[in-house]
């Protein structure tokens, strides 16, 4: 059996991949991807957990991180459309409004 | 080696790759098909934590749902060819880079000191651990409350997203 530890380490992976896709990228869209990469590393290590206890609340906590996820992605989305349609871009070196 | 062995590691070398193509790739279309890639071998590894609601869910609302919505955004913007950016090895990449490495070897020794807990898994599960009917029974009786909220959450989202995204109401 593969012990839980190989997949929280997978999960640990996942996240800093994720969180390199955030750091480097230029592209606001695939930052979106990136942080969608982050939650279902979260995602694993619940269900990792719920397997190694024998409890279904991760299951639970997986299901809301999800729903949440599908939230996240509607608002994000359409931010991102109104600021391709004020800006012209998307690249988030160029959107710095709010830094000044 | 085990079959779940051969399934995890065949699994998780294929969502490491996926997710890596998400990252390397220059053209956001290839980014949200990698992303639709390693969201299906997720749901493999999830099928093999006994969780096959999950991955149920995995694949209808994150590969199906989340990343259509994603496409229609990048087919609407047209961004097909917006990142022209080389292969430089600028500093935010270097940064970006090492903060990452630094929090995987944390992460990893850490994880890896904890004893493998082997314990649950040598025996199987009950049966009805992972199922739709048992999550299902959690949700509606321990979790009711949240999952309101959740819902409410997902309706506000709704009209957050037509108010933000439309150009005139």
């Amino acid at each position: 059996m593969v012990p839980t530890n190989h997949y929280l380490v997978l999960a640990a992976v996942l996240f800093c991949m994720g969180m390199f896709g955030v750091l480097v990228r230029r592209n606001a869209l695939v930052v979106f991807m990136c942080i969608e990469l982050m939650l279902n590393a979260a995602n694993l290590t619940f269900l990792a957990f719920a397997r190694e206890q024998q409890n279904m609340v991760g299951h639970a906590s997986a299901f809301f991180v999800i729903v949440v996820a599908a939230a996240e992605a509607a608002i994000g989305l359409a931010i991102l459309i109104a600021v391709f349609r004020s800006r012209g871009t998307l690249n988030i070196g160029e959107i710095r409004t709010m830094k000044h | 080696m085990t079959v779940e062995a051969v399934l995890f590691w065949a699994f998780g070398a294929c969502v490491v790759i996926g997710a890596a193509a998400v990252i390397a790739s220059r053209n956001a279309v290839n980014s949200a098909m990698a992303l639709v890639a390693t969201f299906f071998f997720l749901a493999g590894i999830y099928l093999l934590l006994w969780a096959p609601t999950l991955a149920v869910l995995q694949v209808l609302v994150y590969a199906g749902a989340i990343m259509v919505l994603f496409l229609f955004v990048i087919m609407l913007l047209s961004l097909a060819e917006s990142e022209v950016q080389g292969g430089r090895m600028t500093l935010s990449r270097v940064l970006g880079g090492v903060a990452a490495a630094a929090l995987l070897w944390a992460l990893e020794t850490t994880l890896l000191r904890l004893a493998p807990v082997a314990r649950a898994m040598a025996t199987a599960p009950a049966r009805q651990f992972g199922t739709l009917k048992s999550l299902g029974a959690l949700l509606y009786s321990q979790y009711v409350l949240p999952f309101e909220v959740v819902s409410l959450l997902l309706l506000v989202a709704i009209v957050g997203a037509v108010v933000v995204a439309k150009s005139r109401i």
